[in-house]
């Protein structure tokens, strides 16, 4: 049984270990390891290409991810202890954008906004002279959804093992409504809240199926490696796969840390 | 103010965002399903039902998708159950953590890039060369369907290991040492009792992995080598290389219906086997 583990963990790591490993390679070939190096990195880094590539990706990821904790969290805030239609028409949205495969998502965005900007671009040009496209708004707001969708499950969550008793005591010892939000609900609900900011930013970054489809004339990270793959693997790929992976992995740990303590928080 | 003013108004972005970028979408895709093709690519408007009767022209992507999300499915699940019941019942409390985090963390770092790790390892200095010094000559592995399993499996585990550990951790042990108490040879108290409570935590880790692999575009982009493609694969190209526009919709309606009728399927098992939907927690 333990060898067991031993052996899914070893087919779990070693991909990840092998690409990690062969971006230290001096050598040309992405696929050996010939004597160690950081040139690859060296190269990566001094690509403009990537590192354009890498700004775009930055950029969408940090706007997303903060349009959908704000807009997340007060959606989360207003749907916590709400009953009726409206309550249900929210969780069926939510469960919508979770459910509904990367790639339709990705298409249905490309038809419409295409469609909708070849209606209103004629006016627009004519009025103001700038018309509509995609790229960095059309990344953010498709992103964005998703995301969004992802911090209202994660703070309504939380929002729903609150103890009430402390947000009576706040009233009863005439602290104003928003107060009450301010000084008590907020920092309690702020670890949850910084946890999905950390995995809209991931998602995004991450992102490769719908950036595919609504990047327009930008080029995002996963879709530069994407693409490079397709002309042949480089040790350079190897080392911004390398790069990519240890930044996500340590979003990952800041989250689970928040979320750890937004538990612990919980259970006193 | 009054309260429920308020919560209009803390909700009113959300909804916009949600009609503008899901709701928006998902009709316009409805709409140009029953549309045309215009000459020069994209959509003309039109009522017909032309793209649906055409869809048996991308038969191999639906079949390649239907045989290869629940064969990998199954193969995760095989995988993945040890190794979830190892995690909640034979590892001690210290480790444990750590141990499902370890199991986690793949999952969140980018599945473009651990995909095409594959490469070299089913490419022709990996495996297969290993192979050979054993007397295998000749397995070719990438660009095969195996090559795609392998990167399903491997791209999925975690989502499946962790809610059948969940089931598994929630699992009343006295139940087990009852059963030993009263004489159940171990196998027989893990088929009467283990399996069939565990059973939530199994179907709500091959939903959700089958669900992501039923829209799959890159594991096959990246190990399948345009040999073995699924309906993902074809929604690219008839999006970005063909720009038909309204065929494409049909294809990706023609997805998700299949996908609901999946998941309803699956709702009645779930109610059946008594699961609830918070298992899967936050991955």
């Amino acid at each position: 049984m333990r060898l067991y583990a031993w052996a899914v963990y070893a087919f779990l790591y070693l991909p990840i270990g092998i690409i990690a490993l062969f971006s230290f390679s001096a050598g040309r070939s992405a696929s050996q390891m010939q004597g160690f190096s950081l040139q690859w990195y060296g190269r990566a880094l001094n690509n403009p290409f990537v590192m354009e590539a890498l700004w775009t990706s930055v950029r969408v990821a940090f706007l997303s991810a903060v349009l959908a904790t704000v807009v997340g969290t007060m959606a989360a805030l207003a749907l916590t202890g709400m009953r009726g239609r409206t309550r249900k028409v929210f969780d069926l949205l939510v469960q919508i954008a979770v459910m509904i495969p990367g790639i339709v998502i990705g298409i249905a965005t490309l038809i419409a906004l295409v469609s909708v900007f070849d209606l209103v671009n004629p006016w627009l040009e004519a009025l103001t002279g700038w018309k509509l496209s995609l790229g960095t708004g059309s990344l953010v707001a498709a992103h964005g959804l998703f995301t969004m969708s992802l911090v209202v499950l994660l703070v309504r969550g939380r929002m729903e093992t609150l103890d009430g008793a402390l947000i009576e005591a706040s009233g009863d010892l005439g602290a104003t409504p928003m107060g009450t939000f301010w000084q008590v609900t907020f920092p309690q609900i702020l670890p949850a809240i910084l946890a999905g900011f950390l995995l809209a930013f991931t998602f995004s970054f991450d992102d490769f199926i719908i950036a595919f489809f609504v990047a327009g004339a930008e080029t995002t990270l996963p879709i530069y490696v994407f693409s490079s793959i397709r002309r042949g693997v480089t040790p350079e790929i190897n080392a911004i796969g390398t790069m990519v992976m240890a930044a996500s992995l340590f979003m990952l740990i800041v989250a689970q840390l928040l979320l750890r303590r937004s538990q612990a928080q919980a259970r006193r | 103010m009054t309260q429920s003013r308020a919560r209009a108004l803390l909700l009113t972005p959300a909804a916009l965002w949600y009609a503008a970028m899901l709701l928006l979408p998902l009709a316009v895709v409805l709409i140009f399903s029953f549309g045309e093709r215009s000459a020069i690519g994209g959509y003309a408007p039109g009522f017909t039902f032309e793209q649906y009767a055409n869809l048996p022209a991308r038969f191999a992507a639906f079949r390649n998708t239907l045989t290869l999300a629940p064969v990998g499915t199954i193969a995760a699940l095989l995988i993945a159950y040890p190794l979830a019941y190892f995690l909640a019942v034979k590892v001690s409390p210290k480790w444990k953590t750590m141990l499902l985090v370890l199991v986690i963390v793949p999952f969140w770092t980018s599945i473009l890039i651990r995909s095409y790790a594959w490469i070299f390892l089913l490419g022709g200095k990996g495996i297969p060369a290993l192979l050979e010094t054993v007397g295998l000559d000749d397995v070719r592995l990438l660009n095969t369907p195996f090559a795609v399993l392998v990167g399903i499996v491997y791209g999925y585990l975690p989502l499946m290991v962790f809610p059948i550990y969940v089931a598994l951790e929630k699992l009343d042990k006295r139940l087990l040492e009852a059963a030993a108490d009263l004489g159940t040879p171990p196998w027989r108290a893990f088929l009467q009792i283990t399996l069939p409570l565990s059973m939530p935590g199994v179907l709500t880790g091959s939903m959700l992995v089958f669900i992501l692999l039923m829209g799959e575009f890159l594991i096959p982009a990246i190990l399948g080598g345009g040999k073995v493609f699924f309906v993902g694969n074809a929604l690219v190209d008839l999006f970005l290389q063909s720009r038909n526009w309204a065929f494409g919709s049909a294809v990706a309606v023609a997805l998700v219906v299949i996908m609901l009728i999946t998941v309803g399927i699956y709702t009645r098992l779930v109610k059946r086997f008594g699961a609830s939907r918070d298992d899967v927690g936050l991955m």
